[in-house]
């Protein structure tokens, strides 16, 4: 059978499995990549609380399994002095808004307010492989009919503070060169920034508010003076970069991203919806998902895979595939050939898997997922449910203590992310529930 | 702690409890992965950390703590060689720092060698394998977590799975 016809017959089987069922029961062959018993797999409808999001491979179509929403920013107050940035990478593994300056036509939203005095408080916050340098603005945060009123949203790529004023010392940079760590162009961003809708409300916690001394401050927030930037405490929370969700007057405790099950072979473009709320409206109700309780600091929770507890695991819509254990606990050969092709799986035929994730509180539920041979997916797609690779090198398994639940889980699956210190149903915050 | 304890229990190792330094040092020294226990507590001090020593069959473990929440193993050889470091996390600790200014620059090119300007853009785990030096990390904001091993500095016996 030829490699077209089978990708064809996948997808007439995973259409035949509806989406909205258990997913369960699939017959050994029709690798069925939906998530075995979500609750609810349509993205809802139109509404103040929803937002259109989309997995059409970003700004520079080389970005498969990321989502991308639009918001609106305005000088606070304002109704008029605002402006539109679509492709902002909705990302349940961090919190904050941070915007591309070159998305931000005219510049500066507003003076920084945070900081007394001419000196404006910058962040410098790290992810895995980049970080992000640049101004904390305040600003009104529209999305959908959502607002976040007058919050602290990170400006990136900002030329009045050039990369050059990070200290070489930055934690953000990890012992980077700010000039190849520094994320301030499209082109390595792929989006025109960042929305972090993770589980907790801020970006920082208290830490921040230690003394720039302390090794208690993780060094996230500088004030800088003609270009000589240094470590400064905030003086509360609420001066972190805020997770907008956590800020709007209603439909505050949480997020749902929703997006549709897809077939097999992928698509080229997905479209889905971030709904506002956990239980506050009648299109955001938890329907019998299960809630996973994650811990409070990191905002992890357990995979058990054959056996085996792997206690760091996380649900990552920033993460554009799955990432899990090592080709030599899973036997799937990785894939070979181009630059970077080792980061993914490359099963002779698509393997069909189950885990069994349990939030701290005790709650489990059991997971099915698929993982493809990367190398045949097609490449003018954009969406994959089944892209997936290792977590670890065979070398350092004793480290593949989690597993990476990146976007390719949410296709078919309605994801909850209720936000720490808010109330939600079915459990204590913070939580994701599928 | 837990997964030293497994791993412990698992392999049959008897972990004692050296003893517990709290404090800073003010050593000046480099810190080095191939470097000796003075580049560990250079590492420490950097971190402004807490240092907990334990000793195990073939190799001796320092775990430093920072008040963020930081924690990194460094696991040297009986000679005092650091073959092995790991950490975890809310934010990354410096890995020019830990690993050196050597095996950085090693594997910053291997980094810059994975990433192809205007390549496929892929967000995930990060790894690097040379013959002389392993680097693994993974993870999210407010949890991230890594390691490095130098597998040819391992001490007889011991896997470069003892490094977690």
């Amino acid at each position: 059978m030829s490699k077209y016809l089978l990708l064809v017959l996948i997808g007439v089987l995973l259409l035949t499995v509806a989406c909205g069922g258990s997913g369960s029961g699939s017959t050994a062959g029709s690798s069925n990549n939906t998530n075995g018993g979500c609750a609810g797999t349509t993205p809802a409808s139109a509404a103040s609380n929803v937002a259109p999001i989309t997995v059409d491979g970003g700004l520079q179509n080389n970005y498969a399994d990321a989502a991308f929403a639009t918001v609106t920013v305005c000088v606070p107050g304002s109704t008029t002095n605002c402006q539109t940035i679509d492709h902002l990478l909705v990302d349940t593994g961090s919190e904050g808004l941070r915007v591309l300056a070159s998305g931000v036509a005219g510049g500066k939203l507003s003076p920084s307010l945070l900081a007394s005095g001419s000196n404006s408080v910058v962040e410098c916050a790290g992810f895995l492989s980049f970080a992000t340098w640049g101004p904390v603005e305040l600003a009104d945060v529209h999305i959908s009919g959502e607002i976040a009123r007058n919050v602290p949203i990170q400006v990136i790529g900002d030329p009045s503070f050039p990369d050059t004023d990070v200290p070489a010392s930055a934690a953000c940079l990890s012992g980077n060169s700010a000039d190849t760590f520094l994320a301030d162009t499209v082109s390595v961003l792929g989006s025109n920034g960042i929305l972090g809708v993770g589980p907790f409300p801020d970006d920082c916690g208290t830490g921040c508010e230690a003394a720039p001394t302390s090794s208690n401050n993780p060094g996230l927030y500088y004030t800088c003076s003609s270009g000589n930037c240094a470590v400064t405490a905030l003086s509360s929370e609420t001066q972190n970069v805020q997770n907008p969700v956590s800020s709007f007057s209603q439909d505050n405790n949480g997020s749902i991203v929703e997006l549709p099950a897809i077939s097999a072979a992928g698509a080229a473009i997905v479209n889905g919806s971030l709904v506002f709320g956990i239980g506050t409206q009648s299109n955001n109700a938890l329907n019998g998902a299960t809630v996973l309780g994650v811990s409070p600091t990191e905002g992890d929770f357990s995979t058990i895979y054959k056996g085996v507890t792997y206690p760091e695991s996380f649900i990552d819509s920033g993460s554009n595939s799955l990432s899990f254990l090592t080709t030599t606990i899973t036997g799937i050969p990785l894939c070979t050939g181009s630059t970077g092709a080792s980061d993914f799986y490359c099963p002779t035929a698509t393997e069909s898997l189950s885990a069994t994730n349990e939030g701290v509180s005790g709650s489990t539920k059991v997971t099915a997922f698929s993982v493809a041979n990367a190398n045949e997916l097609n490449g003018n797609f954009n969406a994959f449910s089944d892209l997936a690779g290792p977590l670890s090198l065979p070398k350092t398994s004793s480290v593949a203590t989690a597993f990476d639940w990146g976007l390719p889980f949410f296709f078919g699956c309605n994801v909850f992310t209720s936000i720490e210190g808010k109330t939600a149903p079915s459990g204590t915050t913070p939580y994701f529930a599928y | 702690m837990n997964a030293m304890k497994d791993r412990s229990r698992r392999v049959g190792f008897r972990v004692l409890c050296i003893g517990l330094i709290v404090g800073a040092f003010s050593l000046s020294a480099l810190a080095e992965l191939g470097g000796g226990v003075e580049s560990v507590k250079a590492d420490q001090a950097r971190l402004g950390a807490t240092r907990q020593v334990q000793q195990a069959e073939g190799y001796t473990v320092h775990e430093m703590k920072t008040g963020s929440g930081i924690v990194v193993r460094e696991y040297a050889a009986p000679a005092g060689t650091v073959f092995g470091v790991s950490w975890n996390g809310p934010v990354i600790p410096d890995l020019r720092q830990l690993l050196g200014e050597q095996h950085f620059a090693e594997y910053q090119q291997a980094r810059q060698a994975q990433t192809q300007p205007g390549g496929r853009i892929h967000r995930g785990p990060i790894f690097v394998e040379l013959p002389g030096l392993v680097v693994q990390m993974s993870g999210h904001q407010r949890s991230f977590h890594g390691v490095a091993i130098l597998p040819q500095s391992l001490p007889q016996g011991v896997s470069a799975e003892a490094i977690r």
